[in-house]
Formats: structure tokens, C-alpha cells, sequence
């Protein structure tokens, strides 16, 4: 391959965004092929069980349904590279929907909660990770360990509909929906996703400590700790100094793995606490065959989970000079 | 409706055909187990509510060719909309904007009169070219509304003067204001080039448009000029779209709504205890069925039928698979408040004997076959088909149970393997309910029963304005449907809806959900 004059660090990113991309490509393939071979149909599945074959032949052409499916591939990777994700099945004669109308809003929302849940969760599970490796096999250390393994091991519903009964229906403190509207006050809101919010922390808090803990112990082995170790360094400043600066790459997987999910992995909490997000969108949209719609929710997931770890990649590779000299 | 425990199976179903409807002059008390009988205070005005439905979808819209889920059906066709004729909680079609309705003598030609000074919400009066382009809507060859079947009847409707509006049938149809009755069927403002402008959300109904986010909730208020004196009595309203039962039944709990629409039936109990809830039960039009297709072996022998109907005991499965919340039927799908409804003999029991019996008649000692169920065929169908399976054992008959995938159910299974389960809305009258599913060729015939004496009378009895003669042909039909259809009937669902004791209502209706769609317009704050 040719060698770009860049610097080392830039070409590595370079060449790993063009990778990115290239995945995205390969998803968008696998995301059209999924769909095409579902059961179903979407023209009978909204004209109903009485329609008549002619009904549905008509309406199928109209959708362009009819097409062969390379065509149907190329032109909407090709709008979709331009920001148009064409128009939802659910047009009817004179009310076009855009794709971006029906999605876009829900998106919102998603992001929404996902940001005020990394905002709250992110700082709190690198500290605890951290406190945790420091006073290793203590008990704190292994109160924190009990706790998050709990976190982990229930599942998101049962942990939702539990905080549920015990802070709306037993002690009426918070809201059991997260509906908001436009006119709610900032306190409103707080008040509304206050549970969600919760559900989705102790899953990804539990493991976003869990990981940093693990990495930074790693580290705590090596010999240039062994080092520190013998000069006589305090044990919290060889962790902040010297640990912490080369566990950056493995904290950042995770915590892009973890971001990645809030934005895609929420279906059930979004379900149990009706809130609009854009994983029920795709729920809903898979449920009426609505494809565009499907597709495009497909599409953002990936590019969520792409881009988050691209990013990852980059701060590993920022904290590791080593990584931008591949050999 | 089905019942929603997993949400990522929640929504809509292609089964979801409306009009069920409605019923005659019956005592009806007796079906409506649970309401309570004490007097009621006067309604009054004033206070808002929130509603919860469980199927709305993003794409829902104000288009009535489109609905299909109760959700558009309850918000916008009972509570934006009306149509010319209604369901009253008796099950009968009265008037509603029309404020009368007349056939000619062979019952093919109805002329109905408008009621005077009616306007929608825009305040624009409402005139006769609107109830035509509102008609016009579904009709045509190039419809796509989920109601063509219905209105291909009608061969031409013309105004006459500014408050009469004529309608000419094919034939005669003694049930018609029945079908002028259906949700979809509502006036709405034509257009000056031809179509109507549903896009609005403009209507005559009770309640008017004040915020509508598809799939997630849709905020009315009251409709000042509505045309019924005192009605509606809410100022606002709020219809919630929650589609997993839990966390409906924890709003209704917290009181964030004060009515959820399908009580899942393993809380029930809990409910029942807490004493600002109450819960209703009606038995409506809606049953299940395990439908055998009469062309293909061996349920093309009508003695292996009769086999496989006394093989089976409804009232375990309705104990086991339904909790109790559901009557007991005897393989004729016409539920007992329908006019000219029968409960044909010998009522089809659990009976061993019996069976075998009719096994031999057929030739058979033993027999095999497969039956095809989901999730989705109707609430626990699964487990209803195991515990057949177990009934049917003793008889010398091994079904063999297929759980076949939800999705693409009623695309793949229904209509195409030869046993299945099915859920029925069910429809208002015989006539429209046998004229759908059981007349040969039929768009829903899945059972492909085809009987000449049966087509002969369907016809005949839909022309017919003497009751006496029309009961004895309807008793007849449902007797030879009984004895020798396809469908094994098990039983009629009840509607279980649970409401804080701040709302207070009259006598429920009982035919479609939610009060024959109406209880935002019925109901009131005690």
C-alpha cells in the first residue's frame, strides 16, 4: 500500500476511519439482505386480511416494490448517502412521510436519555473503577464488586419494573411513564426519566467499573509499576500516573461499548417505560413492515456502533504511540 | 385485541377487521358479567381523563380506509368522528347524524336525513356531498380501504336536497343501517376537487384535535358545538398509547391514566383487591376458533369434524388457557346478542364416546392430525391447543401441535395449512358475518365450506323484512353451520378493561371495545 505523507499518528486514523466505513458499507449489504428475506409482506400486512391479490399488486408497484433488488439496494444507498432516507411505507396519497420525519424525532429522544445516562454514569464508574483497584481485595473493593455483579446479573425488565413498584406504585415519588412533552420544566423531566435513567445505569455502570478495574490491575503487575513500586511511590499516584495513562485504550472500549448500547440496546426499557425512543420505532416498524423505516434504524445503529468505536480506536491510539507504527 | 405480555409482539395484527357490532333488542344483562346494576347519578360535566390503548403504531393516521388497530378505531372513529348511524350500548343502530333513515319497500334503497344545522369542527356546515365523497373514499376499484368488501354493495349514492342523502343497493339489505354504522364509515369535509380532507383531523365528533404525536399519545378537547345536548362531559382528554400491559397497569396504579384498555388476566386478582379500580367485563362479538379447511383429508369427512368438536373440552381450556375470562361456545360463531343469534342442538360438549363414535362412522379407529397455532392466533392459543391435544388423546385422536412463528402468521399459516387457530372480531350482524367468512368463497372463508342451502338463504334472508321468516332461515343456517362447518368455535372473549372509580359510566356496550368505541363521549367524572 501506498504510504501517505502524514503524520504516523494521522495515517493510522486515516486508514482506520476508511475501515470504518467499509464496514458500514458491508453492514448496509447485510441490513438489505436481512430485510428482503423476512416473512411477510408489508403491502398485505397493511391492506389486511381481505385484501385482494389485485389490491396488493397495485400497491406493491406503487411502493416500487416490484423492483429487482440490486436496484432497490443502489438507490437507497445512494439517497441515504446524502441524508435522504426516502419515504416511509405509511404514505398515503398526498401526506408524504419522510423516513427522517418518522425517525428523526425518536432519535432525539434516544440520544437524549443516552446522553444525560453517560453524563451521570461515565465520571462515576471510571472512579469507582478506580477507587476499586486501589484498595484491591478490600471491602470496599468487594461490597463494590457484590453490587455491580448484581447489576449485571438481573435483567433490564425485571430491574425496571422492581425500581417500578418501589418508587411509583409503593412510594409515589417518581413517574412509571417517561412520557415528556416540549412544555415540560427541566425538574419535570428530571422527575420523568428519573427511573429509566436508573435502569439503564446500573447495567452499564456495573460493567463500565467492572472492565476499568480489571484494566488497571492489569497494568498493576507490570514491571515498570514494580518500579514505582520500589522507588517508593504512593499507591494512588502510581495508579493516576503511571496505570491510569496506559489503561486509556481498554476504558475506552468499554465505555464505547456502553455508549453504543444506550443508543441501540434500550428496546425494553423504552417498552417498559413508554418512553419514544428509536428502538421502539424499529420494534414498531419491523411489526407493520414499514422496510425504509426498518432500514434506516438498522443503518443508525450501525453507524452508532461504527463511529463509537472508531472513536475508541483513535484514543487508543492516541495513548498508545506504539499502535500508529503498525508493522 | 390481543394480550401483550411481550412487548416486542405488542401491536398490530393483520386480524384486526372491525366491524364487529352489533346486536338486537336482547335482555343483555345477562351478558354483561361484572357491571354493576346501582343506580348512577346524573352525568356532569367538567374534569379530564387519560385513556390507555395498547396497539398504536407510528403510521397510524387520520385516514379511516387505513384503521385497523383500536387504536385509530376508539380515538378517531368514536371519539373525532361520528358516522350516520351508531351502536347503542343495546347493540342496536340508531341515528346519529342522520336523524332518520328509511328504506323503499324491497329494502334496496335507503334515504337518510341529515340532522339540521350539524358543522364540523372548522365550523363548517355539513352537507349531503360530504356523507357521498366520505362513502366515495372507500368505494372503487382502486380502493385499498380495509372496508371495500362492505360498501361494494352500493351501487350509487345521490344527494337530494341539502339534507337527504340516497343510497342504491345491489339487492336488498335489511341490515344496512347496521353498516352505515361502521367506525370507518365516518362523514368527513369534502374536498372541492372531489376526495374528502381527512388529513385535517377535522370531523363532527365529541372531541376535537389538540395535540396528536402518532404511536405516542393524542390530546382533545371538547367539541362545543357537538350535536348531542349535554354530550360530551369531559372538558379534555388524553388517549396514551402503552403497549406493555405491566407498565400499563402500573400507570393506572399510580394514577398517571385512569383507564387501561386488556387487563392481563394473570393480575386480575390484584386488581380486584384494590378498591379504586374497577374492573369490566363484557362479552363481546370476538371468539376464537380452531378452523378446519373441509376441502383437504381428513376434515374433508364432515364425521371426522363432528369427531374432532366433541373432542375437545371447552370449559378446561377456558379455565386453563383463559383463567375463566371467556364464555363457552358451541361451534356457531354468531355470539348470542346478535339479532337472530341461536344456540343451535345438540349443544357440542366434551364427550369421548361421542367421538369415537363418529370416528367410526368415518371409517376411522384412530386418526392424526396437525393442528398450526402461535401466540398470535388469539391470547394463549398454544396453551389451548396442548390442552386439546391432551382431550382429544382419550378419543383416539393424536393432534400433533405446531407452534408456528408469529410474524407472517396470517400470511403464511392462515388460509394455507389446513388447522389452524383464529382469532375473530366477529361483526354486528348474520348477514355480514356469514357474508365474509362462511358464503363459498368467501374472503375469509378459511374454512372453504361451501354449502348451497346456506348460500340460498344468506341471500334470501338479507332482502327479507319480515322477522318471523328471516329468523326461521337465520335459525336454520346457524343449525347447518353447526353441524357441519369447518370451525370448531370454543368460546367468546370477554373485553377486560380496568378504570379508577373517578370515572363513572352508564350500561357498557357490547359489541366493539372500549363501549362500542364511545366512552369518551359516555363517560363522565363521578
Amino acid at each position: 500500500m501506498q504510504r501517505l505523507n502524514l503524520p504516523p499518528l494521522a495515517r493510522t486514523a486515516f486508514i482506520r476511519i476508511g475501515s470504518g466505513f467499509f464496514t458500514l458499507f458491508l453492514v448496509s449489504l447485510i441490513i438489505f439482505a436481512a430485510i428482503a428475506v423476512l416473512p411477510g409482506d408489508f403491502a398485505k400486512v397493511a391492506l389486511g386480511r381481505s385484501a385482494t391479490p389485485e389490491t396488493v399488486a397495485n400497491f406493491q408497484k406503487s411502493l416500487g416494490l416490484d423492483r429487482p433488488l440490486p436496484e432497490r439496494y443502489v438507490s437507497w444507498i445512494g439517497k441515504a448517502l446524502t441524508g435522504d432516507l426516502g419515504m416511509s411505507f405509511s404514505s398515503g396519497a398526498g401526506t408524504p412521510r419522510t423516513v427522517v420525519s418518522i425517525v428523526g424525532p425518536r432519535l432525539k429522544n434516544t440520544l437524549f436519555l443516552a446522553a444525560i445516562t453517560a453524563i451521570a454514569c461515565v465520571p462515576i464508574a471510571l472512579a469507582l473503577g478506580m477507587i476499586a483497584a486501589i484498595r484491591r481485595n478490600s471491602w470496599l473493593d468487594r461490597l463494590l464488586n457484590t453490587i455491580t455483579l448484581i447489576g449485571i446479573s438481573f435483567p433490564e425488565f425485571f430491574v425496571a419494573y422492581v425500581l417500578m413498584l418501589l418508587f411509583a406504585v409503593k412510594l409515589p415519588i417518581f413517574y412509571s411513564l417517561a412520557r415528556i412533552t416540549p412544555n415540560m420544566t427541566a425538574y419535570e423531566i428530571a422527575l420523568r426519566l428519573a427511573l429509566p435513567i436508573a435502569t439503564l445505569s446500573l447495567g452499564i455502570i456495573a460493567h463500565m467499573m467492572r472492565m476499568t478495574r480489571a484494566a488497571i490491575i492489569n497494568l498493576l503487575s507490570a514491571p515498570y509499576v514494580e518500579m514505582a513500586k520500589l522507588k517508593g511511590v504512593a499507591t494512588r499516584d502510581i495508579v493516576l500516573r503511571h496505570a491510569l495513562p496506559n489503561a486509556w485504550a481498554p476504558i475506552a472500549a468499554v465505555v464505547a461499548f456502553n455508549l453504543a448500547y444506550l443508543i441501540v440496546g434500550v428496546v425494553v426499557v423504552e417498552v417498559v417505560f413508554v418512553y419514544p425512543g428509536i428502538g421502539q420505532a424499529m420494534v414498531d416498524a419491523v411489526r407493520s413492515r414499514d422496510i425504509p423505516v426498518v432500514q434506516a434504524c438498522a443503518l443508525i445503529f450501525a453507524t452508532a456502533y461504527v463511529l463509537l468505536n472508531l472513536l475508541a480506536d483513535i484514543v487508543a491510539i492516541a495513548t498508545n504511540p506504539r499502535l500508529a507504527h503498525p508493522r | 385485541m390481543q394480550d401483550k405480555q411481550d412487548p416486542s409482539l405488542a401491536g398490530i395484527m393483520a386480524t384486526r377487521r372491525q366491524f364487529m357490532g352489533a346486536v338486537g333488542m336482547l335482555a343483555l344483562s345477562a351478558s354483561l358479567v361484572g357491571q354493576t346494576s346501582m343506580a348512577r347519578a346524573e352525568p356532569k360535566q367538567g374534569g379530564s381523563v387519560k385513556f390507555a390503548i395498547n396497539d398504536g403504531t407510528q403510521t397510524d393516521s387520520y385516514d379511516p380506509a387505513t384503521w385497523q388497530n383500536s387504536y385509530t378505531q376508539v380515538i378517531f372513529g368514536g371519539t373525532l368522528c361520528n358516522a350516520l348511524t351508531e351502536l347503542d350500548v343495546e347493540g342496536a343502530a340508531v341515528p346519529d347524524l342522520a336523524e332518520s333513515f328509511a328504506p323503499s319497500d324491497n329494502l334496496k334503497v335507503w334515504t337518510y336525513t341529515l340532522r339540521p344545522g350539524l358543522k364540523f369542527h372548522d365550523g363548517t356546515p355539513v352537507t349531503p356531498n360530504d356523507v357521498i365523497q366520505s362513502y366515495r373514499h372507500h368505494m372503487g376499484p382502486s380502493s385499498s380501504s380495509a372496508v371495500k368488501a362492505l360498501v361494494d354493495s352500493i351501487v350509487d349514492i345521490k344527494a337530494d336536497g341539502d339534507r337527504k342523502v340516497v343510497f342504491t343497493l345491489s339487492g336488498g339489505n335489511a341490515d344496512f343501517p347496521y353498516l352505515t354504522a361502521d367506525v370507518h364509515l365516518v362523514i368527513l369535509p369534502a374536498k372541492p376537487e372531489g376526495g374528502v380532507a381527512w388529513e385535517k383531523g377535522v370531523a363532527t365528533g365529541p372531541y376535537m384535535i389538540d395535540d396528536n404525536q402518532p404511536g405516542i399519545s393524542v390530546r382533545m378537547k371538547r367539541n362545543p358545538a357537538y350535536h348531542k345536548p349535554g354530550q360530551p362531559y369531559f372538558d379534555a382528554i388524553e388517549f396514551v398509547n402503552i403497549i406493555d400491559v405491566a407498565a400499563r397497569t402500573n400507570a393506572l396504579l399510580t394514577g398517571e391514566i385512569d383507564y387501561m384498555v386488556d387487563v392481563d388476566i394473570k393480575t386480575l386478582k390484584m386488581l380486584e383487591q384494590n378498591t379504586d379500580i374497577e374492573i369490566t367485563k363484557v362479552s363481546g362479538l370476538r371468539h376464537f376458533s380452531f378452523s378446519m379447511n373441509t376441502k383437504t383429508a381428513p376434515f374433508d369427512n364432515p364425521d371426522v369434524r363432528q369427531a374432532l368438536k366433541h373432542a375437545i373440552d371447552r370449559n378446561d381450556v377456558i379455565n386453563k388457557a383463559f383463567l375463566g375470562n371467556a364464555k363457552v361456545a358451541n361451534d356457531n360463531p354468531a355470539a348470542p346478542q346478535i339479532v337472530f343469534a341461536v344456540n343451535p342442538e345438540p349443544i357440542h360438549e366434551y364427550d369421548v364416546a361421542k367421538a369415537k363414535e363418529y370416528l367410526a362412522k368415518a371409517g376411522l379407529t384412530t386418526l392424526s392430525v396437525d393442528l398450526s397455532v402461535a401466540e398470535t392466533a388469539f391470547p394463549n392459543a398454544i396453551d389451548a391447543a396442548l390442552l386439546f391435544k391432551e382431550h382429544a388423546a382419550k378419543a383416539g385422536i393424536d393432534i400433533n401441535v405446531i407452534r408456528e412463528p408469529d410474524d407472517g402468521y396470517w400470511d403464511n399459516v392462515w388460509q394455507h395449512k389446513p388447522f389452524v387457530g383464529v382469532d375473530w372480531l366477529g361483526k354486528p350482524t348474520l348477514d355480514s358475518l356469514f357474508t365474509t367468512t362462511y358464503a363459498t368463497g368467501a374472503p375469509w372463508n378459511d374454512t372453504a365450506w361451501s354449502n348451497g342451502r346456506f348460500d340460498e338463504l344468506l341471500v334470501q334472508a338479507r332482502a327479507e323484512s319480515d322477522k318471523t321468516k328471516r329468523q326461521a332461515m337465520y335459525s336454520e343456517m346457524q343449525q347447518i353451520l353447526h353441524d357441519d362447518g369447518g370451525a370448531l368455535v370454543i368460546a367468546y372473549a370477554l373485553f377486560m378493561d380496568a378504570l379508577s372509580k373517578k370515572i363513572t359510566h352508564g350500561k357498557i356496550g357490547n359489541m366493539l371495545q372500549c363501549d362500542n368505541f364511545r366512552m369518551a363521549e359516555r363517560w363522565w367524572l363521578a
